[in-house]
């Protein structure tokens, strides 16, 4: 069971979460960090973008989205993903992160379709990237993730699975107009209100 | 979340009686920005047992220091200071080599920011208000930094925030990740900051960095102490080659 402290161990409270702010900016979600690949990584190449909405479907202007995701072969970089018989890109980390555009709302990543990934119950789990999603007014991050349509793996996807049935188009992508013969996905992020985006505890 | 597979590390759920709540109505901008419907459980998978902390590599140690690190060749005005401290995971380890960021005001309290507008305190041309720094093998950080300064918001009148700086921790798995802010502990206007208090408050006083004179250096630097406790996978020391 987790989070059940050792015998002689003492479990530590965590640090309070709070908020960006409006600066954020200054540091986190530069030009370069949303650029995922480079000449070095395998994969086919896709752009996902979207927007932040608000309860009130009103853009969010100071949003940081936040992508963690395996790499076209399903491999994470990451000491816990020892599966060394699957490749690793030296120009690949697997994380991006993208800032809310001020005048548009809508944060954009260039990055590589991922490869599937085991979900460590004996199964594998849909391709998927992992989104930490942050704001101005967010006193904490909400952790969501983005499925591609039309996978049949979605619907055995153990993490898809916990969702109500109702509410699971919300971690799925549409597809858009390519651009500059880049496969291009939508996927808008609802904080609050109808069809409200599926967040996880994690 | 929970975790039962022998596969995976042990992870600690994020605490949320710790944390804020979304939804904080002192807190104005909270109210369209928080969800209706409660987080969907999950079990954990490779994928929330993992994350990107362990991926960065590339940092100079410039980077920590923010009293010099704008370009300029000078240096920045203001009380220097020293913030050290660990980051622990849940059972008291250390967690080594996680990225630290952080973003401050200037003394004057005004944000290298251009959507800082409306406050007119001077800029610093030698001072950014941004760091990095990883953590070494114990889980220890140090940033060198200028004390910022409280400065006024629109979110009720007159109001203000204290002075802080702002922390982002990647952690070891995809559940570590902390955004917070660090305050000085002793500062007057604390109570009167809605940001300060959405945090619980039997978990408040864990935002507040102490003056410890350890860590102050003669005829240079006051420093603080400001220890760190993450959510997710306990602190696993491993070989940087294994993922280089």
């Amino acid at each position: 069971m987790s989070g059940q402290p050792r015998p002689g161990q003492t479990r530590l409270g965590q640090t309070p979460s709070s908020t960006l702010g409006p600066f954020f900016g200054m540091l986190l979600g530069r030009p370069d960090d949303a650029t995922m690949v480079d000449d070095a990584t395998s994969g086919e190449r896709i752009r996902v973008t979207g927007l932040v909405l608000d309860g009130d479907g009103t853009p969010i202007e100071d949003a940081l989205v936040e992508v963690w995701q395996a790499n076209a072969a399903g491999r994470y970089r990451h000491p816990v993903d020892r599966r060394d018989e699957l490749p690793l890109d030296d120009g690949f980390t697997g994380f991006g992160r993208s800032p809310t555009a001020f005048e548009t709302g809508s944060w954009s990543i260039l990055t590589v379709r991922p490869g599937p990934v085991p979900d460590g119950h004996g199964g594998m789990q849909a391709p998927h990237l992992n989104l930490v999603v942050q704001a101005r007014g967010m006193l904490a991050p909400l952790f969501t993730r983005m499925y591609f349509p039309n996978e049949d793996a979605n619907d055995a996807d153990i993490v898809v699975s916990s969702v109500p049935a109702e509410r699971r188009h919300t971690l799925v992508a549409t597809r858009g107009d390519d651009v500059d013969g880049v496969t291009t996905f939508l996927h808008d992020l609802r904080l609050q209100g109808d069809d409200e985006t599926v967040f996880f505890d994690v | 979340m929970s975790t039962d597979s022998p596969d995976l590390p042990r992870l600690h759920p994020r605490d949320h009686a710790d944390h804020p709540p979304f939804r904080y109505p002192d807190y104005k901008s909270s109210v369209a920005r928080s969800p209706d419907h409660d987080l969907v459980s999950i079990l954990a998978t490779l994928s929330e047992a993992t994350g990107p902390g362990p991926a960065w590599t590339e940092l100079s140690p410039e980077d920590a220091d923010l009293t010099t690190n704008a370009g300029t060749g000078g240096v920045a005005i203001g009380a220097r200071i020293i913030v050290t401290g660990r980051v622990l995971d849940a059972a008291g380890n250390g967690i080594p080599d996680t990225l630290v960021e952080i973003w401050q005001a200037n003394a004057a309290g005004r944000y290298a920011h251009w959507r800082e507008t409306e406050y007119d305190a001077p800029l610093d041309p030698n001072f950014l208000g941004v760091g990095q720094c990883r953590t070494d093998s114990d889980g220890t950080y140090r940033f060198q930094t200028i004390r910022p300064g409280p400065y006024p918001w629109g979110n009720h009148p007159n109001a203000w925030r204290p002075a802080h700086i702002h922390l982002s921790l990647m952690g070891p798995s995809l559940g570590s990740r902390l955004v917070t802010q660090l305050y000085f502990a002793g500062d007057p206007m604390l109570h009167l900051d809605p940001i300060y208090c959405s945090a619980p408050p039997q978990s408040r006083h864990r935002v507040l960095a102490h003056y410890d004179h350890g860590v102050t250096e003669a005829d240079w630097a006051t420093g603080w102490r400001f220890d760190i406790v993450l959510a997710g996978a306990e602190a696993t020391p491993f070989e940087a080659e294994e993922v280089a």
